[in-house]
């Protein structure tokens, strides 16, 4: 059964230079809430691994939205990614001030490899990224040709923590999401040593009957109640 | 920008003619989204967006809710009745497992060998290719709509100088001026626009073009 922890004590668990998923798509599925309030921490130098860098401007006019205001912050060091085209700081950190080292992975083998991960698999082969520069990534560990077909091995990828969102959780940690809040929750729910889960709406036991369940309370260590977003 | 907007809806309008009713259509940012306006009324396509929709569909105050239903470009978007909502990593199986029947996406270079690069331009911009790479490998139709040349500078090059975003990927390129099918042998120049001749098809652009025996002239709206 996976504890209820306020946001204070989330921060806490997060010390410097850790490693951090952070799900969500240009924010949409993000932990909100957590991602604030980390915002307000002193924690710093993390490695985030987030499909994107956020976006300024938000839906609902926020001036940051997703995981914008840590790198707003300065407090990446690396972040590991597939797009940041809408986050124009990211260029200036990484290309202007040198302060931010950027890592893209094409968005399906960033998935794919954090599934491999938390499903105990060695790499992924893809066919994704073959005679582009990806075969020069420190994740890409090798070519090779199946059936002849040609495929790369990208390794697997996992962080010290794992901040995903639920659109409700109930009290053993089951999760259900709204619309395409799912995207890369489920898969970084399984990949990290600790995983804390932000509530909208925090429920009870039978709320979510049990086939609408999508990530089950068994990967999750601590839950939040992050609030109707 | 009048002048801009009638060329992306001229190529557009020809790009939606190489769908058919049923397939699974992934459309890029920009242009390939004006394509689905100009389908006729008996093909229906089901729209993927790669953060998590098969069958992304129009937009309502009703079902407006951005906070929960975004498309690949972060906007506030929709399902259709039959449509559903996945995760990440079933969306990219679906990509790369050859069960998008086309993606329609804009390039910056596109080269003889039919490889595409649209996704760095190193020491200047690095959005990222976001979904870019898996769709070109995995979908079964590859086609780039763009405009013919930017500022006068063809980018239907011999071989691209940017980064590539995947290498022998590209069926067709879809441009105001005419379009090109990418074949083993090379660039088939098979329908151009009668605003041009073929000689000022082949000027705009550096790669060389075979004109196909059976060339004929572009849809004109």
């Amino acid at each position: 059964m996976p504890k209820l922890i306020s946001i204070e004590e989330v921060v806490a668990l997060i010390p410097n230079g850790a490693s951090v998923m952070v799900s969500g798509f240009m924010g949409c599925g993000s932990p909100h809430r957590i991602i604030d309030a980390l915002a307000k921490s002193q924690v710093r130098d993390l490695t985030l691994l987030c499909n994107d860098a956020g976006m300024p401007g938000g839906p609902l006019g926020e001036d940051f939205y997703g995981v914008a205001k840590l790198i707003h912050n300065h407090q990446v060091k690396t972040l590991i990614a597939t797009h940041v085209g809408l986050n124009p700081e990211v260029a200036t950190q990484s290309m202007q001030e040198k302060t931010l080292e950027v890592i893209l992975l094409p968005q399906g083998s960033f998935a794919e490899m954090i599934r491999a991960h938390g499903a105990g698999l060695g790499g992924v082969l893809t066919p994704t990224g073959v005679g582009t520069i990806i075969e020069e990534s420190p994740y890409c560990l090798g070519k090779q040709t199946i059936q002849n077909r040609d495929y790369l091995l990208m390794a697997p990828l996992k962080a010290d923590f794992a901040l995903i969102a639920g659109s409700k959780i109930d009290k053993a940690g089951n999760i259900w999401y709204q619309g395409t809040t799912v995207n890369f929750n489920i898969v970084m729910a399984t990949a990290a040593d600790v995983v804390l889960a932000e509530a909208e709406q925090f429920v009870d036991v039978g709320a979510i009957p049990p086939e609408d369940v999508r990530t089950s309370g068994v990967f999750v260590d601590y839950v939040v109640e992050g609030g109707r977003y | 920008m009048r002048e801009k907007e009638r060329v992306q809806g001229f190529i557009a309008a020809r790009v939606a003619k190489e769908l058919k009713d049923g397939d699974v259509v992934n459309l890029g940012i920009g242009l390939p989204t004006l394509v689905p306006q100009f389908l006729p009324e008996n093909v229906h396509v089901t729209l993927h967006a790669e953060n998590g929709i098969i069958g992304a569909g129009p937009l309502t105050d009703k079902n407006r809710d951005p906070i929960h239903v975004v498309d690949a470009g972060g906007k506030p978007a929709a399902a259709t009745i039959e449509g559903c909502f996945i995760d990440s990593a079933t969306s990219f199986s679906l990509v790369r497992g050859g069960h998008v029947d086309a993606t329609i996406l804009g390039g910056l270079e596109v080269d003889e060998e039919g490889s595409l690069a649209n996704w760095i331009i190193p020491g200047k911009k690095m959005p990222g290719m976001g979904g870019a790479m898996d769709l070109l490998v995995g979908a079964k139709q590859v086609i780039v709509a763009m405009e013919h040349t930017a500022k006068g500078n063809p980018k239907i090059l011999k071989k691209c100088r940017l980064p590539y975003t995947a290498v022998h990927c590209v069926t067709k390129i879809i441009t105001e001026m005419c379009v090109i099918e990418c074949t083993p042998e090379g660039l088939v120049l098979t329908e151009y626009n009668p605003e041009y001749t073929v000689e000022q098809i082949q000027a705009a652009t550096e790669a060389n073009l075979k004109v196909s025996p059976a060339l004929k002239t572009m849809y004109r709206i």
